[in-house]
């Protein structure tokens, strides 16, 4: 169960803080897959990245986040490590090239886990049956990540990150570098990962939110460094209350992908920049139904169970 | 890997051929006379340069045409026959060449290892340690930038002139002739000292820096995030960091090896230490085709030997490039 309360990261620059996470506050439930959606830049992964690995150039601002009921020291890089892995892990942005290239994968493996006092020997059984489980042949423990495909080591990073059996599990645009069939295969393996127990909670970040309709139990959306909307996942896609999910949904095209440029200018406007954002609802200027009230923060209210939504329109 | 091997020697050779057949020319394009340089420093009279002249392109085989000048030369190669030095006749260049390589070997070969050596560990060192980073960095930067010859003239300077402390120029003193004794060992150490330093604190500046930039940009790496992200101590994270920086470090270090033969012309020239860049020098200045010819064939074997041996040390520790072969 993971909670977090009122998070506020912003990234340091010369030119000012970049308000990158805003007063973020939503729980997930064991077993709960959550997808987090949102347009390039609206600080997705610097949510996702706050959780486990907040590091310069971000900064811990304010907030509370609270996983099993434990607090985790997240503004700590030092405290925050026997944290990670063990109950806090992630599948990153980058995992095509998160892999050491000039080591062999069974090796590197070996000595991530001898790091943090696991046995690999112990490990190892369970490592081949996850393996087989995302349909990897045991050789690739004695490969060099040159030698795998981008796919192969996308499977080969899940299945790392997932080794300790982590309770929350942050996959960051785990989809975006495969194609079509290869992303509905590695999106059913976490679901998989779900089901046998491997992960309690799971965020899957993307900004393609068509995928997440068949593996999300619920769904965040935010926009400019603001939480917007989270409901479960059918809620979103048929009675969304917020101005800005319910246009990228409308402009939901028909297979996902490769309209993605298109839908993204679906919505008239562009995002607001995040050194000095203007105040209140960050939506007002995209906004078709903005009114007075707008010019004032929106909160995140319950307006049914599990429905949270942050606009003026929608109480 | 056989066929790998087979085509990286092919194309060595092929190289070897294509720099040879260049070296060969080249000197044969220098504008000048050497002959005549050669007369005119005997400073005879006219009717007898003109016989000397003829006898010795005679001697030289300047006379044949240039085809045949050309293959005489692979013929002498293959029987280490390099021709008659023109700059100190009557010595064979093979001769000159083997007097010197010696003092090459022993100013370079330390001066590269040991810089190596010193510069890769001070430059892992200041990537993580902020004061030494701020006193290296500058350093490296100002030992590197600075050109070469005014740092080898403070040097000498410094130590020479003004202290004292060490001697100039040579390689050992003039009333000396070469023997083994423990003075003679002192006074060669003695004359070897300063051009070994000007050398070692130049190359230690570029190599600790390279080290540094290399370690930072593999600390900033996709797969160290990763290692972090999953709480990995940093001793682990730093292990692959060095061994990943050090690659680019192993190429640098070969190549620099493979160069000792071409002697380092500035060092040489400055203290007047008699290795192969001295020679080079004083080659070209007395138009000396066979000297410089046979001093470009040292170092187009040297730099070729030393590119191979980098692949075949490649092949071992880097597996991009041993799975790189069969992808082929
Ligand atoms: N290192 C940084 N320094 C300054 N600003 C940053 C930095 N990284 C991200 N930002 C800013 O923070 C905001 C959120 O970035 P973030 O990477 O979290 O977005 P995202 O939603 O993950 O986007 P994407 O879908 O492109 O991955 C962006 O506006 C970005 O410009
Ligand atoms: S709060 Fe106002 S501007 Fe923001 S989404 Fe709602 S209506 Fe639009
Ligand atoms: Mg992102």
């Amino acid at each position: 169960m993971l909670q977090v309360e009122n998070l506020t990261v912003y990234y340091k620059t010369i030119r000012g803080y970049v308000q990158a996470l805003e007063q973020a506050t939503f729980k997930i439930a064991d077993g709960e897959i959550m997808g987090l959606a949102g347009e390039s830049g609206c600080g997705k992964t610097t949510l996702g990245h706050s959780l486990i690995y907040l590091r310069p150039p971000m900064n811990y601002i304010g907030g509370r986040v609270v996983l099993d009921g434990q607090e985790l020291p997240i503004w700590d890089m030092e405290k925050m490590r026997e944290f990670r892995y063990r109950h806090v892990s992630l599948i990153p942005q980058y995992a095509m090239n998160a892999l050491n290239p000039t080591r062999k994968i069974g090796r590197m493996i070996a000595e991530l886990l001898e790091s943090r006092g696991v046995n690999y020997n112990d490990v190892l059984p369970e490592l081949k049956r996850r393996l087989d489980l995302v349909q990897l042949t045991h050789d690739v423990l004695k490969m060099y990540p040159i030698e795998l495909s981008g796919g192969m080591k996308q499977r080969t990073v899940m299945v790392v990150s997932t080794l300790l059996n982590p309770s929350l599990l942050i996959a960051d645009e785990i989809t975006s570098a495969l194609d079509v069939s290869t992303q509905k295969a590695v999106c059913e393996m976490l679901v998989e990962f779900r089901d046998r127990g491997f992960v309690k909670s799971t965020i899957i970040i993307t900004h393609d939110i068509s995928i997440l309709y068949q593996i999300a139990d619920s769904i965040l959306v935010m926009y400019a460094g603001q939480l917007s909307e989270k409901a479960p996942s059918e809620i979103i896609f048929r009675d969304a209350r917020h101005p800005y999910t319910r246009l990228l949904i409308g402009s939901l095209p028909k297979v996902g992908v490769r309209y993605r440029e298109e839908r993204l200018r679906g919505i008239p406007g562009s995002p607001p920049q995040l050194l000095n954002p203007p105040p209140g609802c960050r939506f007002r200027e995209r906004c078709p139904v903005a009114f007075d009230r707008c010019v004032e923060v929106p909160p995140f209210l319950e307006i049914s169970p599990g429905h949270f939504v942050a606009c003026w329109r929608a109480y | 890997m056989v066929r790998y091997l087979g085509r990286k020697i092919f194309i060595y050779l092929l190289t070897f051929f294509v720099a040879v057949t260049i070296d060969w020319l080249i000197p044969r394009f220098m504008p000048g006379d050497p002959i005549g340089m050669l007369l005119s420093r005997i400073g005879s009279r006219p009717e007898a340069f003109k016989y000397l002249y003829t006898y010795y392109v005679q001697a030289f085989q300047l006379d044949v045409p240039l085809w045949q000048q050309y293959v005489n030369f692979w013929k002498g190669l293959f029987q280490g026959d390099l021709g008659v030095s023109i700059w100190m006749y009557p010595q064979p260049v093979m001769t000159i060449i083997r007097r010197a390589i010696p003092y090459d070997i022993f100013l370079l070969l330390p001066a590269i290892l040991l810089s190596w050596f010193a510069g890769n560990h001070v430059g892992a060192l200041a990537a993580r340690i902020r004061w030494l980073d701020n006193t290296i960095l500058p350093l490296g930067y100002l030992l590197t930038a600075t050109p070469y010859m005014w740092l080898a003239l403070v040097l000498v300077w410094f130590l020479g002139n003004q202290t004292n402390l060490f001697p100039i120029a040579g390689a050992y003193s003039p009333q000396y002739r070469p023997h083994l004794s423990l003075t003679f060992i002192l006074d060669v150490l003695h004359h070897w000292f300063l051009p070994f330093l000007s050398l070692f604190l130049v190359m230690f500046g570029g190599w600790a820096i390279g080290m540094r930039n290399m370690i930072i940009y593999e600390l900033e790496s996709d797969y160290s995030r990763y290692l972090e992200a999953l709480g990995t101590p940093q001793y682990l994270i730093r292990r692959y960091a060095f061994r990943n920086a050090m690659l680019p470090q192993i190429t640098g270090l070969a190549l620099q090896l493979g160069g000792i033969v071409a002697g380092a012309v500035a060092t040489e020239v400055v203290f007047a230490y008699p290795g192969i860049g001295y020679i080079i020098l004083n080659a070209v200045q007395n138009k000396d085709y066979f000297l410089v010819q046979g001093c470009f064939l040292f170092i187009i074997l040297g730099v070729l030997i030393a590119n191979f041996l980098i692949d075949l040390v490649y092949v071992l520790v880097d597996p991009r490039t041993r799975l790189g072969m069969t992808g082929e």
